[in-house]
């Protein structure tokens, strides 16, 4: 390929012309020269018309008609005639092309920082647009209930049985090692302080406590808001994005009966479930660090937790869990059903569950405590 | 860069698993020439594009686009010669989490080492020539589906691609809108010089801008014509073709 060579340009005073003189190669991977000195000169010298000559002219691509469209605008501005009869062919299409179309008035943005007062408003007008979403949201929810207690919700049973063997089952293995390992956490913690006064065996109290009433609660619904919530958002969110949900709106069939409850239902059934199970992992981990580095036997760690911790505490620690359930899979599905339509959103859907479920999962707990010490439980 | 056939296919075998969609596919494209891909639906219009485009290796035989096989060259050589191409998918497939300007100067900025003013300058101009002057700052959910199309070959047309692949152009467009992007992508041919490969079912876009095609079978398993779409109108006596030209049951 031949050097490219900048454009020259002549003037022709007699008749206040400029002749464009388009010579090489004008391609912008191998560079266009710079077309401010040329329209300074074109501007300053009241030329009238400008006109080209091209028989030099090489090979070209939008690098020529990006240059030409400048200098078209800018005559444009200036009232100076473009004769475009001495361009290639090629050219004088493709900028026909780029100017059948006018810009459609007002398509323009003006992308502007707003101002902070503007952003806080707009942010306290979003946050009260969620909470209606979410109360509207809970009183559907609150209807499909209703209709599924009385036998005449739209929910498939075989879905239902899907979702507990996602939700349940598959589950078990990271529950199995993030319990012994919370339990084992707990123990060790414990007993160190603990063995400063002598009372080593306290830790079966500290770790069968804390795994029955708050620990096996807390981290199955952890665990379940990352793996199921998270799902359920991702899964409505791109039902959503595929117009899906239109779809069974349209059916008549009520996507809070058909997507929502069956997940709900698996998960108020699963995380009791999990939680006792979590809870006896945690009470294992516990009695496997006891009798390895504290010389407390199985046996007695096993005394102590049954003198000590009463099945209250257990009832507590599994109606926890039920209600958190709930409130993972109501987050889940809330994110996934205000999804918007692109793959971002079906990303901040899913994002927005978890943080959502946390959230609520953490208030859920203190608020249970307080009703607890009120209730002297 | 001036040899005549700008895109070959020799004896291709495409297949999933052990499934064959399409076996004996041999034809090739001349530069400058729009190419059409035409058969009913499911019989791998889309699958054959997806092979020519890079993304699906067949099964057997060869792809050869600028006389470089592109299955039996480095990764690089084969990076290199498919980015030289545009693909304007079905839907546009443009990133939704990027405005229109962002998507068309993802590939200016990504292949080229352009001064960030230039290439604000060459995303404009692409887009006023699919008519989309002013919509730099739209999100590909903002505007319609046409639009959404326009711009997809706005971003195919990046980087001034010898060669432009298209699925389904007119797909989910009114007859009009259909009408324009076919006129458009005549005109960006003839002013350009632009090869184009085109996968369509549409007989008006078929007649009007194709200069030559193949037709896929789905139960031969392979195509059972080619030549100038008007020709195989008037001289091919197959009539699974002829019906589909002329659009009777």
């Amino acid at each position: 390929m031949a050097e490219s060579v900048p454009a020259k340009y002549t003037f022709d005073p007699a008749e206040n012309q400029v002749l464009l003189h388009l010579v090489g190669d004008w391609s912008y991977s191998t560079g266009i020269p710079p077309i401010s000195a040329l329209l300074n000169d074109i501007n300053s010298a009241k030329v009238t018309a400008v006109t080209f000559n091209t028989e030099k002219l090489q090979t070209w691509d939008s690098g020529l008609m990006i240059f030409l469209i400048e200098l078209i605008d800018n005559c444009k501005q200036n009232n100076i005639q473009v004769d475009k009869t001495n361009l290639p062919q090629g050219v004088s299409r493709l900028l026909n092309l780029a100017y059948a179309v006018p810009e459609r008035k007002g398509a323009r943005r003006t992308v502007l920082g707003q101002p902070v007062l503007t952003k806080i408003g707009n942010v306290t007008i979003e946050m009260h647009r969620s909470w209606n979403d979410m109360l509207n949201f809970v009183g559907d929810l609150c209807k499909g209930t209703y209709n599924l207690i009385r036998g005449r919700a739209r929910l498939r049973i075989a879905d239902l049985f899907y979702q507990i063997e996602a939700a349940g089952p598959s589950a078990l293995m990271i529950i199995t090692l993030i319990s012994t390992l919370v339990g084992m956490i707990l123990a060790f913690v414990g007993a160190v302080q603990l063995r400063l006064f002598g009372a080593e065996i306290f830790i079966a109290n500290l770790v069968g406590l804390g795994m029955a009433r708050e620990m096996g609660a807390i981290m199955t619904a952890i665990i379940m808001a990352g793996r199921s919530g998270s799902a359920y958002a991702a899964q409505i969110g791109t039902m959503q994005v595929n117009e899906e949900i239109d779809a069974l709106n349209t059916m008549g069939i009520s996507p809070i009966e058909f997507l929502v409850l069956p997940r709900l239902l698996a998960l108020c059934i699963t995380m009791p479930l999990l939680c006792i199970y979590s809870i006896f992992m945690g009470i294992f981990g516990g009695a496997v660090v006891s009798a390895g580095l504290f010389d407390i036997s199985f046996y007695q760690y096993y005394l102590q937790i049954q003198d000590f911790v009463e099945l209250k505490h257990f009832i507590i620690g599994i109606l926890k869990a039920a209600v958190f359930g709930v409130l993972v899979a109501t987050a889940g599905c809330f994110r996934g059903l205000q999804c918007g339509r692109s793959a971002s959103a079906v990303g901040f859907a899913a994002t927005s569950a978890v943080v959502t479920s946390l959230v609520l999962i953490i208030v859920a707990d203190a608020v249970i405590t307080v009703i607890c010490q009120v209730l002297g439980v | 860069m001036s040899q005549a056939l700008h895109l070959q296919v020799k004896n291709m075998t495409m297949a999933y698993a052990d499934t064959i969609i399409q076996q004996n596919l041999e034809f090739s494209v001349k530069r400058s020439e729009i190419f059409i891909i035409m058969g009913g639906s499911g019989c791998g219009k889309s699958t054959l594009l997806r092979h020519l485009i890079g993304l699906m290796q067949p099964a057997s035989g060869e792809v050869v686009i600028d006389d470089i096989n592109i299955w039996d060259s480095s990764v690089e050589e084969r990076t290199r010669t498919i980015s030289r191409s545009g693909v304007l998918y079905q839907s546009g497939a443009l990133f939704s989490s990027m405005t229109l300007g962002e998507n068309i100067a993802l590939p200016l900025s990504e292949y080229t080492s352009l001064a960030s003013a230039l290439i604000e300058k060459i995303v404009s101009y692409k887009l006023s020539l699919v008519g989309l002057a002013g919509f730099e700052d739209y999100y590909p959910s903002e505007i319609s589906g046409g639009m959404r199309k326009r711009a997809g070959l706005a971003r195919a047309m990046a980087l001034d691609p010898d060669i432009l692949f298209i699925d389904e152009p007119s797909a989910g467009l009114d007859p009009i809108s259909a009408k324009l992007l076919d006129r458009l992508i005549l005109e960006l041919r003839d002013s350009q010089g632009t090869t184009i490969v085109m996968v369509t079912h549409e007989l008006e876009s078929i007649f009007s801008v194709g200069d030559s095609s193949i037709f896929l079978d789905t139960d031969e398993k392979t195509m059972i014509a080619s030549g100038p779409p008007k020709q195989l109108l008037k001289e091919s006596s197959d009539p699974r073709v002829l019906n589909f030209l002329t659009r009777s049951v």
